[in-house]
């Protein structure tokens, strides 16, 4: 289990990782694990017309990791309703974070674990 | 080439007995009605819908319709750019002309939505979302709250600044006898209404909805043995930007809006003044703001002000969703960026009753996906 960024050789980070580094073009060749860090709430939103399979309400924040003085965010959900942007948040893991059988999109052609965001005190 | 555009329709926007089927022959046969151009005339068909598969079990729509409208033998494709896909239909119909392929070609984009919940309607539009965000299940409503939110905070913007966008289109939308909403609000009541992704609620997203509109297009040069009032096109660009909505560099810029605008500008040479009337992407209130910044009508972080200043009301320096925009009007998937194409044809040639403004040159920004894909297009009245 982890939350992979990935680098390219020019040190732009991405999440999640891409064929080539949409900042240069060149091939992703590293990957951070940001899963034991902690990172920062940009925004966040609590949605209550959520799509089958899907908890309601469900309060999704975008989180900016810094990384040796690199930044680079991840849209996730949130383990609470009581978020604030600016709050210090870290990844805990999900074995499955919406029902793969109850949405449109085919279950075998994507992971459907990943990380929340806890805030940290 | 030069490209006009010499017939325009759109059905009545809400909810219609009729599938998917029957809106785009409605909005097709009315638009050759409008152009008074005979159906053997039609070269290319155009058929802007973004998924009539998932919602109907219907697909092979461009061909189904030739066959309808009795088109056959006419080249027919389908266009799909997601919640752009009337935009991006407008920039194919205008390649197929400008290309000199077809000296008349029929676009008609349609969609039928009501017949599912709006939870399953969501799932279709939330599909075209990366894995690592349909997981989460992020939908685009989220993310115009997660949007919304940023905006609000760093920009110190008043929450009612969004709430008057809703009350302006609205307000048009009363005048516009095909809308879906035809009922005034006011502030209180958008601000009173219930949440749907915090900070915006009900009344910050527009509808779900069934509906059609069509164009017609043809060489400028070859317009006038049809009529001696129609719209050029005079500038029509598309952009996209990236498919992982969190990993734009700043969340309040919509990249694919600035490019496909400026594109757009340059072709027609025209300044931002030069725009009489405008059609934005309403889908939720907060994309007014971020097209009016992207297209170069505000600076970043100003263009909150312009609703509730009255700049973009009709009788503003600006006017902006006349129509009623897609918070009223409707948002029938792949019709609404051709219906905002027939509002800038309806205003230009002083057809639009009630809500009629004054204006020559109009601009539509059809937005797909949370800003994905978008396509800009400028057109302008000629009077023979």
């Amino acid at each position: 289990m982890s939350l992979d960024a990935h680098r390219c050789p020019d040190g732009h980070l991405t999440y999640p990782g891409h064929g080539v580094c949409p900042a240069c073009g060149q091939g992703q060749t590293e990957t951070v694990d940001l899963a034991d860090r902690t990172g920062e709430v940009v925004t966040w939103t609590t949605s209550t017309a959520t799509p089958p399979g899907v908890r309601e309400p469900n309060t999704l924040a975008i989180v900016e990791f810094d990384v040796d003085g690199t930044s680079v965010r991840a849209l996730g959900g949130a383990t609470t309703e009581d978020v604030e942007t600016g709050d210090r948040v870290r990844p805990v893991h999900v074995e499955q974070l919406r029902e793969p059988d109850a949405g449109i999109r085919e279950p075998a052609s994507q992971a459907w674990d990943g990380y929340r965001f806890e805030p940290v005190e | 080439m030069d490209v006009a555009i010499i017939g325009a329709s759109m059905t009545q926007f809400g909810q219609r007995d009729g599938w998917v089927r029957d809106l785009l022959t409605e909005a097709g046969e009315a638009c050759l009605a409008d152009a008074g151009v005979p159906r053997a005339d039609v070269e290319h068909i155009y058929v802007a819908n973004m998924a009539s598969g998932e919602f109907e079990g219907q697909t092979g729509l461009m061909n189904a319709l030739a066959h309808d409208m009795g088109l056959l033998g006419a080249y027919a494709e389908r266009v799909d750019n997601t919640s752009g896909t009337g935009g991006a239909g407008v920039f194919e119909a205008w390649q197929s002309v400008a290309s000199g392929a077809s000296d008349c070609t029929l676009l008609v984009g349609g969609e039928k939505m009501t017949h599912r919940t709006t939870a399953e309607s969501t799932d279709v539009i939330a599909s075209l979302t990366h894995p690592v965000e349909y997981k989460h299940g992020a939908t685009l409503p989220s993310f115009a709250g997660l949007t919304a939110r940023h905006y609000l905070e760093r920009f110190d913007a008043p929450r009612e600044s969004l709430a008057e966008v809703a009350v302006k289109n609205h307000a048009n939308g009363t005048l516009n006898p095909n809308a879906q909403f035809q009922r005034e609000i006011d502030v209180e009541t958008a601000l009173d209404s219930p949440v749907i992704a915090d900070p915006l609620r009900l009344y910050d997203f527009c509808p779900v909805t069934d509906g059609g509109a069509a164009l017609l297009l043809c060489p400028a040069d070859r317009a006038e043995e049809y009529t001696d009032d129609f719209l050029r096109v005079t500038g029509v660009a598309g952009a996209t930007d990236t498919h992982v909505v969190h990993e734009r560099e700043d969340p309040t810029v919509m990249k694919g809006v600035v490019e496909s605008g400026e594109q757009a500008f340059r072709m027609a040479g025209w300044d931002r003044d030069d725009v009489d009337i405008a059609e934005l992407h309403d889908m939720f209130t907060i994309l007014e703001f971020l097209q009016l910044e992207g297209l170069g009508f505000a600076d970043q972080g100003t263009a909150w002000r312009m609703a509730s200043e009255g700049t973009t009301a009709r009788d503003g320096d600006l006017p902006v969703n006349t129509s009623g925009g897609l918070k009223s009007k409707g948002h029938p998937l792949g019709a609404s960026g051709v219906a905002q194409v027939v509002e800038l044809y309806r205003q230009i040639r002083g057809e639009a009753g009630a809500r009629q403004v004054e204006a020559d040159r109009g601009l539509a920004c059809n937005v797909g996906g949370f800003g994905n894909c978008v396509v800009t297009t400028l057109v302008e009245g000629v009077r023979a």
